[in-house]
């Protein structure tokens, strides 16, 4: 299994390579949820958002950022997350002035709670954003976060 | 060979609360070593989280998430003595599953 | 005259501002080392200094060494085989090498009976050094029985001469000023009210800061990105005093931390803990 994973891989994620795995049973298809290089690349949360196919976000009131206003090191930066908006489906923390601006993506099954948490690395002060997509559309919190300390390169 | 995962998984009310720590260096590919050579990114991608077979979450990881990342996520639906299986998987391809019983 | 009045009103104003922005700013102080405080409260939950200790359990059982045996029989100053609660007690006088041990010291010892190691190979490399490195063996084998102490108040015996001994020679040390600094440990740590960066600085003479102090080391630097031992700490603040290097289990290192666990009596162990 392990082996049939990097040639797909290497062979460009072939859909049918891919396709011809679940059928065959080999794979569980929650097993292919490709990891976005080109929303993990992107630079801003517009080319965030457009690789993760969505459009513009919509401010929300509903999406509420738990974090430290200053962070003692930017390496370590706990911030989690939680949704009140309803059929939320994934939840995503960006750090705006990080050298790529998404951090984390979570998707949402139907029966976890729409409330996560992780810690990040900043690598100066910068606004963070939760990126919520509920309903198929995409909503946002921001929330500015002081660090004393750089959590990059160091 | 990664060391293995803490997961804590608690039963709270009718939510199960999962605490996931993991072992990796999470290296962004920003950073120079002493030679001035920039070190490749190297970070987990994926994690998985299944709770009787059924998945309860699934994340994308940049090279941002903190060294040693830590996740919280909760449930409904589990009850104690029920398994949480948890797996990542790393820009190099390599793989780490641990499990915890929900106490 | 115009002038004269000019100085006189900026004087005034000058007065004024002084009056005004220092409880400003002094608030403004207080309310960052309130969110600061909130940082490091947000961090406690989810120490990865656990995913060490996991890994130190394992090795404490495993049979390992020359002699292929575990480190189960190890008497770490509450009888063999005991763990829980050792690093409260610790550094004391151990009658079987005839001198006073910390915890670091003491579980080479065992290493080295039990297990046919042999002193060079384990003090060569103690710490990990880079952040993309493993920790070491010895790290993790420390944290794991830290932990095990978790809760427990911290009563190091001074009945034997010896361990009084080497209080003595601590504080000795703790109050020495030299190198290139004239720096003695006591210029940071014998003073209220110092910090380098954000990082308040205990006061050993002060109970409650020689408490916090000692039962939070070894800890998991979130700067660093691994776990560091107490005989690491001592190592990088005679480093910061550019002092000669400290040598990792010299008699200094012990007595220093005699010292600091008699300030620190009665604390409640609470290490590994995850610090800046």
């Amino acid at each position: 299994m392990e082996k049939l994973r990097r040639l797909t891989i290497k062979a460009g994620s072939s859909f049918a390579v891919i396709a011809a795995a679940i059928s065959a049973g080999v794979l569980p298809a929650s097993a292919f949820a490709e990891w976005n290089k080109a929303a993990f690349d992107a630079k801003n949360m517009n080319d965030v958002l457009k690789a993760m196919g969505g459009g513009a976000a919509e401010k929300s009131g509903d999406i509420a950022i738990t974090a430290p206003d200053i962070a003692e090191n930017g390496a370590v930066v706990p911030i989690a997350v939680a949704s009140k908006l309803a059929n939320t489906q994934s939840i995503a923390i960006l750090v705006e002035k990080n050298p790529s601006s998404l951090a984390a993506q979570f998707d949402i099954p139907p029966g976890t709670e729409p409330n996560v948490g992780t810690r990040v690395k900043m690598g100066q002060s910068s606004n963070v954003h939760a990126v919520v997509k509920a309903g198929g559309k995409y909503y946002v919190a921001t929330k500015e976060i002081k660090v004393t300390l750089g959590g990059c390169g160091g | 060979m990664a060391d293995p995962m803490r997961i804590r998984a608690q039963l709270k009310g009718d939510v199960t609360e999962v605490r996931v720590l993991m072992a990796h260096v999470m290296e962004t590919g920003q950073r120079k070593d002493s030679a001035g050579n920039v070190v490749p990114a190297f970070h987990i991608q994926e994690v998985t989280a299944t709770w009787n077979g059924k998945s309860v979450l699934t994340a994308q990881f940049g090279p941002a998430v903190s060294q040693n990342p830590v996740m919280n996520f909760s449930f409904k639906g589990g009850a104690k003595g029920d398994k949480v299986v948890v797996s990542w998987t790393d820009t190099k391809g390599d793989k780490r599953t641990d499990e915890a019983v929900i106490s | 005259m115009k002038k004269d009045k000019l100085i006189a009103v900026l004087l005034a104003a000058t007065a004024l501002t002084t009056l005004s922005v220092q409880p400003v700013l002094a608030q403004a102080q207080e309310d960052s080392q309130k969110q600061i405080e909130r940082y490091r409260e947000l961090l406690a939950d989810g120490n990865p200094a656990e995913l060490v200790e996991a890994r130190g359990e394992t090795l404490w059982k495993q049979k390992r060494g020359p002699k292929n045996a575990s480190l189960e029989a190890c008497d770490l100053g509450l009888g063999a085989g005991k763990v829980a609660g050792v690093n409260a007690v610790l550094p004391r006088y151990f009658p079987d090498v005839d001198r006073v041990m910390d915890l670091e010291s003491r579980i080479i010892y065992c290493e080295i009976t039990l297990q046919g190691f042999t002193m060079d190979e384990l003090t060569k490399r103690p710490h990990s050094l880079n952040p993309s490195e493993r920790q070491t063996d010895h790290e993790a084998l420390t944290v794991y029985v830290v932990g095990q102490s978790r809760g427990a108040k911290v009563n190091l015996s001074q009945s034997h001469p010896k361990e009084r001994e080497s209080y003595l020679r601590g504080e000795k040390m703790f109050f020495f000023k030299g190198g290139p600094y004239d720096f003695a440990c006591a210029t940071c740590h014998g003073v209220d009210g110092q910090r380098i960066r954000l990082q308040d600085l205990p006061n050993f003479q002060k109970a409650d800061n020689a408490q916090r102090a000692f039962t939070t080391w070894p800890a998991y630097r979130v700067s660093q990105g691994a776990v560091r031992t107490m005989q690491w700490r001592l190592l990088d603040c005679f480093r910061q005093q550019r002092m000669p290097e400290m040598v990792f289990l010299s008699p200094a290192s012990i007595d220093l931390i005699t010292y600091m666990g008699v300030k620190g009596k009665d604390g409640i162990m609470d290490a590994p803990a995850i610090k800046r």
